[in-house]
């Protein structure tokens, strides 16, 4: 039986399955946290919305650009709220002083993290999807229509999302709630970098080599060559995706490592500042 | 030897026990959970022989302090051991090794023959923990509590379970509550059934009384000396509560700063300090007194 495997690396779909449950209890126990889920997006979607709309009316490129920041502001909510849908499931564990009873239990750290990935994707969807709807109501935008091209940038954002959401509750994990703001503000410090608005040739040449180091970048590019040269840059979804295997990797051997240094300081006894 | 334990188990064990002077019956009679535990064992056949938990010099250093300076002591399977100490002697650091939460900085913790943490998948399945320092998530139900963690432990036939232990506990008409709108008995009742609920075959509590009036505690105490009981489980209690200690415990292990500074079981100890209470003996220890005290015992 799964449950009394032995080895580390073993994952038990129960287990995973179990904590998903967990998190889903939670969020049906409190509609204050689903409403969050959807204020946020839809209230970004409005401003840049109404901003794009401003200037299409006086810009003959942006007249041309339809939907950019509308996708730009849709794309960067599934890199943003991608993370913070791992990264706050992870701290309503350190929240709930939960985490001693799920650490002495069977569950493995790359269970928690599939758990947590798994919830990610869910928050997602109930805090994104209605926003894109919107978008279409009120803007004539919809973000569907990238067919093919959307599901490439996606997989990509996400990807890059959970690596970072890994890293952050890592953090969390070894250094404990002190440096729980991480959660909500480490992703902006990739925003001007990953050329959400404007092309990575905006930046001086030095940044822009740092700015190529970020799989997110290649898909704001992508979605401007999409919207603006109706050219789906399957070149640029590759490189990302390279890139994101190589971050995630990474991040996943940097969440060990922390978990094995909590382990050694004895930061997972207190849980808590 | 033809009659040894290894061969004819049952058989050997009388015979052994006489040799060392007691009534062959005695061994089926004896009251403890280690002699019923080691006769299962032999009979079972199929069980190992290494102890429940064995610590060998564990030591754990933070920074500069040291919170467990090289204690040894093992404890075999189905008894109920006492860790008693003062604040900082260092009983939540031993069992947080004992749990494979924290890292030992040399020594070993094993449980049920494996090392912790480095082969702690192999008895998580069969271990528990209860403390009132860890919560459950407040915002589920209790039923939602004990779903969640019946699931992470596999438990077969979960909603049955859960029926049961909720009954035994008194937990029925709380089952659909949010834990975090319960009392303190309430709560503690909840991280029980959640300590109980894979029928692990080592439990190791931190305090599990405190916080609670002494009807609720006493009420606690029976239940956890009645599941040891039926289930020969082995439970490694930290406690401030001597008078706890003393009902349930078979043998107290005295800590104080880091180290084990008496070992045995409540009568002795109380025989050799020359005390009336483990509470005395705890002060005799605590205050410096207890080379003193065993001394003027003597």
């Amino acid at each position: 039986m799964s449950a009394h495997t032995s080895s580390p690396a073993a994952l038990a779909p129960h287990r995973i399955a179990a904590m998903v449950l967990r998190y889903v209890y939670l969020l049906r126990s409190s509609w204050p946290r689903i409403l969050e889920l959807i204020y946020w997006p839809a209230v970004q979607l409005f401003v840049w919305g109404f901003l794009q709309y401003y200037i299409t009316q006086n810009s003959g490129f942006f007249a041309r650009a339809g939907g950019m920041f509308i996708g730009a502001v849709l794309l960067w909510d599934i890199l943003f709220r991608g993370q913070l849908g791992f990264s706050v499931s992870f701290l309503e564990e350190m929240w709930a002083r939960n985490l001693g009873n799920l650490m002495i239990s069977p569950l493995r750290p790359l269970e928690f993290v599939c758990a947590l990935m798994i919830m990610s994707l869910i928050r997602l969807t109930i805090g994104v999807v209605p926003v894109t709807l919107l978008a279409i109501a009120f803007f004539g935008f919809n973000i569907y229509g990238f067919g093919i091209a959307l599901a490439a940038f996606f997989v990509n954002l996400i990807l890059t999302s959970w690596a970072v959401g890994i890293v952050v509750s890592g953090v969390v994990l070894r250094h404990g709630m002190g440096a729980e703001s991480l959660a909500w503000t480490v992703m902006f410090v990739l925003m001007p970098l990953a050329c959400v608005y404007y092309p990575v040739t905006i930046l001086p040449d030095w940044l822009q080599s740092v700015a190529w180091a970020l799989p997110p970048t290649y898909v704001f590019e992508g979605m401007r060559a999409l919207i603006i040269d109706k050219v789906f840059r399957a070149d640029l979804m590759l490189q990302a995706l390279a890139l994101n295997a190589l971050y995630f990797t990474a991040a996943v051997a940097v969440f060990l490592q922390l978990l094995k240094s909590a382990r050694r300081s004895g930061s997972l006894l207190q849980s808590g500042e | 030897m033809i009659f040894s334990e290894n061969r004819f188990p049952l058989f050997g064990i009388m015979l052994s026990r006489v040799m060392q002077g007691a009534q062959p019956w005695s061994v089926v009679a004896l009251p403890t959970g280690l002699a019923r535990a080691r006769v299962q064992r032999h009979i079972c056949g199929a069980m190992p022989s290494h102890p429940a938990i064995e610590v060998d010099q564990l030591v754990k250093v933070y920074k500069t302090t040291r919170a467990v300076d090289g204690i040894s002591f093992a404890i075999e399977r189905g008894s109920i051991i006492g860790l008693l100490g003062g604040n900082g002697a260092g009983k939540t650091t031993t069992i947080a090794m004992i749990l494979g939460l924290v890292m030992p900085t040399s020594g070993t913790a094993k449980v049920l023959g494996a090392e912790m943490p480095r082969q702690r998948y192999q008895v998580l399945q069969k271990m528990n923990f209860e403390s009132p320092y860890v919560d459950m998530p407040s915002r589920l139900t209790v039923r939602q509590n004990l779903t969640v963690f019946g699931r992470l432990y596999a438990v077969e036939d979960l909603a049955g379970r859960i029926a049961r232990i909720a009954e035994q506990l008194e937990l029925t008409d709380l089952l659909d509550r949010p834990s975090g709108k319960l009392s303190a008995g309430q709560k503690t009742r909840v991280s029980i059934a959640k300590a109980l609920i894979n029928r692990p075959e080592v439990l190791l509590l931190d305090e599990p009384t405190a916080s609670l009036d002494p009807d609720t505690a006493d009420w606690v105490r029976g239940r956890l000396e009645r599941y040891r009981q039926e289930r020969g489980a082995t439970v490694l209690l930290a406690s401030h509560n001597m008078a706890e200690v003393e009902r349930l415990c078979e043998r107290v292990i005295i800590m104080k700063q880091g180290r084990i500074v008496d070992d045995d079981t409540p009568p002795h100890l109380l025989r050799r300090y020359g005390r009336e209470t483990l509470e005395e003996v705890f002060l005799d220890v605590a205050r410096g007194r207890g080379e003193a005290a065993r001394e003027a015992a003597q």
